[in-house]
């Protein structure tokens, strides 16, 4: 029995179908954890993507060196060394907490890429023309630059996010139950892996498939040319 | 304990890691190309297995086929009345090489398309057969486009291969691990992992460079 639900071993479909809530309770786990660590990533991301873009020297590089770093080092090694290393300085957060700290720590070095391409996907000729018309720096940005950048920007963020799903089962080894985790427990319990860990699989294409089909409406719906502002 | 006594436990770690990254990328780099070549064949059923194989590896997570070759599997074999208990280093080859085959046939199959259709026609007016056409003409030009991605997989691929030390596999995270249960000082310990992975990292993105600058002169002259 878990989280209330008990499982009926007569036979393996039986056991399936008995399993199948106890899943979905880790699945929502799942979708927390992915959530919470896209969010962590966007924004921890567009500040080393600031940082990377500044025009001082002292700054670009050494945030250049940490998203190189980051990207170059597994997520598990990071979790661990965020699990174990952050209580010895009085900084205790929950497992889940640490979790989506490291899923977002680890994508921002992606995410920022991301950013930085979108910006820079956007012609020269449209700055030159907003000086032109005496926009300000920041103007520039916000109603030029910006509602360009974004439709390149979510597609690929998408797949980020599709991607952060799938590395959400390492968040396991910090006792997080997610759904790779309720499915490990089931197996350690009833002695029968197959069926848990085939319907953990089965569930996860279910959810890369609804995601990416997700990811390309929005790509559809988005206009190519930038979004309107008025 | 003083830190440089943990460093010859944590290189025959790393040792076991270097060969896993090296074996289950070659494996991925094979199947790369199998399948990827698979998905563009009019062979509808080469084809369906080669874009099934894809959508399964890409669509799930790499640990939970990794728990399920190593703990699902050999239940599977039991069901069917065959042995297929996998060493955890089998186990863990064969998951990261299936997971990363699959991503790299995704890349296989862009470059294989991005050679310009003239190359084509002109091996078709000199009379090469579709064979020689894919091998001779197509599969050459397309490698210098598939090796930047190529890198970025490699690389991903020594990161995914801290996963194997849930299997119980002794590899770099392993060890390190166990050195932590023994002395409890994590802070060294996952610096000194963090930065060991990163050096090998680096090293594997030089390597990748250089494979890179020889598959160039393959790079159609003048394109």
């Amino acid at each position: 029995m878990l989280f209330g639900f008990e499982w009926d071993l007569t036979n393996p479909l039986n056991f399936a179908i008995s399993i199948l809530p106890i899943l979905l309770v880790g699945m929502w786990v799942t979708i927390q954890a992915t959530v919470l660590g896209f969010f962590v990533a966007l924004v921890l991301g567009l500040f080393l993507a600031v940082l990377k873009s500044a025009r001082s020297r002292f700054i670009a590089w050494p945030a250049r060196l940490v998203t190189e770093f980051i990207r170059d080092t597994p997520l598990l090694v990071q979790l661990f060394f965020l699990y174990y290393v952050l209580p010895e300085y009085g900084i205790v957060l929950p497992a889940f907490m640490t979790g989506a700290l490291a899923l977002g720590i680890q994508y921002s070095a992606y995410t920022s890429e991301v950013y930085r391409a979108g910006i820079e996907a956007v012609g020269r000729d449209q700055r030159e023309a907003a000086r032109a018309l005496n926009l300000s720096a920041a103007n520039t940005f916000t109603h030029i630059v910006v509602p360009q950048a974004v439709p390149r920007i979510v597609p690929a963020m998408g797949n980020y996010l599709v991607s952060i799903m799938k590395d959400v089962p390492v968040l396991s080894v910090v006792t997080v139950l997610e759904m790779l985790n309720v499915a490990k427990i089931i197996g350690d319990r009833t002695f029968d892996y197959l069926v848990p860990l085939s319907l953990v699989g089965c569930l996860y294409l279910v959810m890369t498939l609804v995601a990416s089909a997700g990811v390309r409406v929005l790509d559809t719906y988005l206009p190519k040319q930038g979004l309107p502002l008025k | 304990m003083h830190w440089s006594e943990y460093l010859l436990p944590l290189a025959e770690g790393a040792w076991v890691t270097v060969q896993l990254t090296v074996y289950s990328t070659i494996l991925g780099g094979v199947l790369a190309f199998v399948f990827g070549i698979g998905k563009l064949s009019s062979n509808m059923a080469i084809k369906s297995v080669s874009v099934g194989y894809i959508e399964l590896f890409r669509g799930t997570s790499l640990l939970v086929q990794l728990f399920w070759l190593y703990f699902a599997l050999p239940l599977a074999g039991m069901a069917i009345g065959i042995d297929l208990r996998l060493p955890p280093v089998v186990a863990g080859v064969l998951a990261l090489g299936l997971n990363i085959g699959a991503y790299g046939a995704e890349v296989v199959r862009g470059a294989i398309q991005s050679v310009h259709q003239n190359q084509r026609e002109a091996a078709r007016a000199l009379n090469f057969t579709p064979r020689q056409t894919l091998f001779n003409i197509v599969i050459p030009q397309a490698i210098p486009e598939m090796m930047p991605s190529f890198g970025n997989l490699a690389v991903q691929n020594l990161k995914d291969t801290a996963l194997v030390s849930l299997i119980s596999l002794g590899d770099l995270t392993f060890r390190a691990e166990q050195i932590r249960n023994f002395t409890q000082d994590s802070t060294t310990i996952y610096t000194l992992l963090l930065l060991m992975y990163f050096g090998m990292a680096l090293v594997v993105t030089v390597v990748m460079h250089l494979i890179e600058r020889f598959a160039g002169r393959w790079r159609m002259v003048g394109s």
